[in-house]
């Protein structure tokens, strides 16, 4: 049965990175610009074109173009990049481990800042600490990431210059790592001198990224919370004399953290897609920033393998969140 | 006041933090360090291949690195390089070269002139990719003989050693290349230039170290660092806070705002950038009184002054000052009534007005959209009506190529060797890829120049055709740009015409 399950899933998830593949293929090639055009040099004659075209093989048709690259997916091969004339699988996973340790980052930020508000906000239910949550997570969440980063960058990073601009490492320091995970891999290897140079160009863009995520929990959390915190069990735990702080984390926390939970799944595959923004504003050498560089230059097998990527990563990501709720909900997990 | 122990930790832990962060740095460079905020990615480390080999942004990383087969000074005059003659024979079938002695390679190896004649075959050979082959290949069958090489001329092409200076005119080390293969030299480049790369993180950071061999005196600076930081506000945060000392391409208020602050200077000079509009032989553009129209609607002089701040200069025609065929008698007028009467011939006034489509970008060049926003104004007042149409820069290129473009279409042009074959040449003349207007009486006028041997009449053939040009309204050329670069009073930092920035030509102050 559990087995038949994780099939139906496995399939479901193939079907969907096929339509990914489908879409992403039709739309780039419909939309605006040609690369070819784009490199056409004064002088270039038609021969010129067409000798280019055959290059990057966009003299065949669509549908011979699609069933090419697809072959070559299915074998692991994702092509050429047209601008970077580099193994775009090669590219992307090296670019991917920045985007996720910054969107982890960020995540962690996020829960940690909008769970903490929310439960002083439930705690503190109907004072004026309440209605100061409620304000400042209303302007957290009206402010879009990428002008949080505008923000941050004017006061942290020129009128109190404290952190890095842009970047994701100083261009000075020797890096020792074997992963492209550099920041957990500097915690690992105890280079907490390291750690701190890649806080200091990592802080920014992540507190730009989560604090929009950060007031969505805050408000749904502390909701759910004040909605568990007059439930008949919870009340029993208060008579029995349990603090208003006990009863919040012990009794309270596990059954209104399962919405958020499923809020922040779906939130971190919208947090990824935020990268894109925030890593250009930043300069951080992420899939993101290099998504947009692929985007201008129309570097057509290079969009394809980052969208490809963040489509396989976006479906992971579901199936994890909904693995984990299973796992924290007695109810599904036995249904 | 007493503290107690609570309070003294939280003191103690906030002095820490300070301690940790540092104070604020303050804008200038350590000795013999210097960091440029650059405003694009470098994509690929080949500069005759793909893309990057035809994109103007990134040759000034590349001129770093690698030298081009014959240099331009920074008001784009030539000089001798590591070709330090050059030429054709008298009756331009043969090219000559002589080449330097005593260069090395940053890998120590000699520089020879097998290097130069393999540069120039891998570059006019198609399957390389090398987007500009077409006029390497007008030269073949190189001989060495010492330092001087020759070279029998396939096809007369009166630009070939401007060229040498241009888009994809670089030389490559040949052994270096062979043994490393493409991607060993993606990896680790090699060239003869004033710097060497010591790291290189694409689309963060590259890290130069100063050539202390090169031919041309070692640069100033021991180590360079580019970052390449895209986004035009967080490139003056970069030289407002003190992250970098160099930076260029950010909006004019911001410029005129930074070089007024302590510790910081700049430079914003015309380059060899110019905005146009393009006329597509089509609709109402194909009206002679009706382009002509259009363009002495259009005050020049009040779009550089009120939309650039005054910087830019007003052109007439495709040509800059700088540019060979510069002539600066041909004017055009700016004479709104003369153009209210040249549209009444044609049936066409403000209250019934001849109607186009005109395209433009939308903050690729500065003010582009604000300009064409004014340039529609300055037209319905005269009795055109313009609706505006916006397109990414991509979508341009595309639609010029299929001859696609509407009557008007805003771009910017480049031409860094200030040909007239490289500036009027491919953009009015039908058969290139590159022109939007597309007449015969036009292209009989520039055809014969292509080939022409003899460059006095050479260059008089062009200006004539410019001349031509302006009289039938064909195009309408706007401005020259300029480029601004701010910097910290500690580096001295020359301007190149070209827009390429270089960090061998800058110097502490």
């Amino acid at each position: 049965m559990l087995l038949q399950r994780f099939l139906i899933r496995l399939l479901t998830m193939l079907i969907t990175l096929f339509g990914v593949a489908i879409v992403v293929f039709v739309v780039i090639r419909v939309a605006p610009g040609d690369p070819i055009a784009m490199m056409l040099p004064p002088g270039a004659t038609d021969a010129d074109i067409a000798r280019l075209r055959a290059l990057y093989g966009l003299d065949k048709t669509i549908v011979q173009q699609f069933f090419i690259w697809l072959s070559g997916v299915v074998r692991g091969d994702f092509g050429t990049s047209i601008s970077l004339r580099q193994d775009v699988l090669g590219l992307v996973f090296n670019r991917l481990p920045a985007t996720l340790e910054l969107a982890i980052v960020a995540l962690v930020m996020a829960v940690a800042l909008g769970g903490t508000t929310a439960i002083l906000g439930a705690r503190e239910r109907g004072t004026a600490v309440e209605a100061g949550i409620d304000i400042a997570s209303g302007a957290a969440l009206s402010i879009p990431d990428f002008l949080w980063g505008l923000v941050l960058i004017l006061l942290f990073g020129v009128l109190v210059p404290i952190f890095d601009i842009s970047g994701r490492v100083s261009p000075q320091l020797d890096l020792p790592f074997v992963t492209q995970f550099y920041f957990f891999e500097s915690l690992l290897r105890l280079r907490f001198d390291l750690t701190w140079d890649l806080l200091k160009h990592m802080l920014m863009p992540a507190v730009a990224l989560a604090l929009p995520l950060a007031a969505i929990i805050a408000q749904l959390l502390k909701q759910s919370l004040k909605e568990v915190l007059d439930l008949d069990y919870v009340v029993l735990a208060r008579v029995k004399g349990f603090s208003e702080t006990q009863v919040i984390l012990r009794e309270a926390l596990k059954n209104a953290a399962l919405p958020t939970l499923t809020l922040v799944g779906v939130q971190f595959t919208f947090l990824i897609g935020g990268t894109v923004i925030v890593e250009r504003l930043f300069s951080y050498e992420g899939l993101g920033n290099m998504a947009i560089d692929a985007v201008i230059n129309r570097d057509l097998p290079l969009i394809q393998g980052i969208v490809l990527v963040f489509a396989l990563l976006f479906v992971l990501i579901n199936l994890a969140v909904d693995m984990m709720y299973a796992l924290l909900n007695p109810r599904l997990r036995h249904g | 006041m007493t503290i107690n122990r609570r309070e003294l930790l939280g003191y103690s832990a906030a002095a820490l933090g300070v301690a940790a962060v540092g104070l604020p740095r303050i804008a200038k460079a350590a000795a013999g360090e210097l960091t440029i905020a650059y405003n694009v990615n470098l994509p690929s480390w080949d500069p005759t291949t793909g893309p990057s080999a035809v994109n103007p942004t990134i040759q000034g990383l590349y001129q770093s690195v690698f030298d081009q087969f014959i240099p331009q000074k920074p008001d784009l005059s030539f000089a001798p390089g590591l070709l330090t003659e050059w030429g054709w024979n008298d009756d331009r079938t043969k090219v000559t070269m002589t080449v330097r002695e005593g260069v090395t390679w940053h890998d120590g190896s000699p520089f020879t002139p097998e290097d130069v004649v393999w540069s120039l075959q891998r570059a006019g050979d198609e399957k390389t990719g090398n987007p500009i082959q077409f006029v390497w290949k007008n030269v073949n069958n190189f001989k060495i003989d010492g330092n001087k090489i020759t070279g029998d001329v396939v096809q007369f092409d009166p630009v070939y050693f401007k060229w040498m200076s241009f888009l994809t005119g670089y030389i490559l080390p040949k052994a270096y290349y062979e043994k490393v293969g493409a991607e060993g030299f993606e990896k680790a480049p090699i060239g003869t230039g004033p710097y060497m790369v010591e790291k290189f993180e694409r689309n963060a950071f590259l890290r130069l170290k100063a050539n202390a061999n090169y031919w041309g005196g070692k640069p100033a600076f021991e180590n360079v660092t580019i970052k390449f930081v895209t986004d035009a506000a967080s490139r003056v945060a970069e030289i407002e806070s003190g992250s970098s000392q160099v930076t260029l391409e950010i909006p004019y208020e911001e410029y005129d705002r930074l070089i007024a602050k302590d510790g910081l200077a700049g430079s914003c000079k015309n380059v060899s950038d110019i905005g146009m509009i393009f006329f597509n032989n089509k609709d109402a553009m194909l009206d002679k009184n009706v382009r002509q129209a259009a363009v002495m609607a259009v005050d020049k002089e009040l779009l550089v002054k009120r939309l650039l701040r005054g910087y830019g200069q007003p052109i007439a025609t495709l040509e800059t000052p700088e540019y060979a065929a510069f002539d600066p008698s041909i004017k055009v007028e700016h004479n709104p009534e003369k153009a209210k009467e040249l549209l009444a011939a044609s049936g066409y006034s403000p209250e019934k007005p001849a109607k186009v489509t005109i395209q433009t970008t939308k903050g690729f060049k500065p003010k582009d959209y604000e300009m064409v926003q004014a340039i529609v104004g300055m037209w319905r007042k005269v009795g055109i009506e313009a609706t505006i149409e916006v397109y990414e820069i991509a979508k341009h290129y595309e639609l010029r190529a299929a001859h696609k473009l509407a009557p008007a279409a805003f771009y910017n042009w480049g031409n860094a060797i200030g040909d007239p074959t490289t500036s009027t040449g491919f953009a009015m003349f039908g058969p290139s890829p590159h022109s939007s207007w597309k007449t015969d009486d036009l292209d009989a006028k520039i055809g014969p120049l292509w080939g022409e041997k003899d460059e006095a009449k050479r260059i008089a053939g062009w200006k004539a055709v410019d001349k031509y040009i302006a009289e039938q309204a064909y195009v309408l050329p706007l401005l020259q740009f300029a480029q601004p670069i701010v910097h910290a009073k500690g580096v001295n930092v020359v301007q190149h015409i070209s827009g390429a920035l270089l960090p061998a030509l800058m110097t502490p102050a």
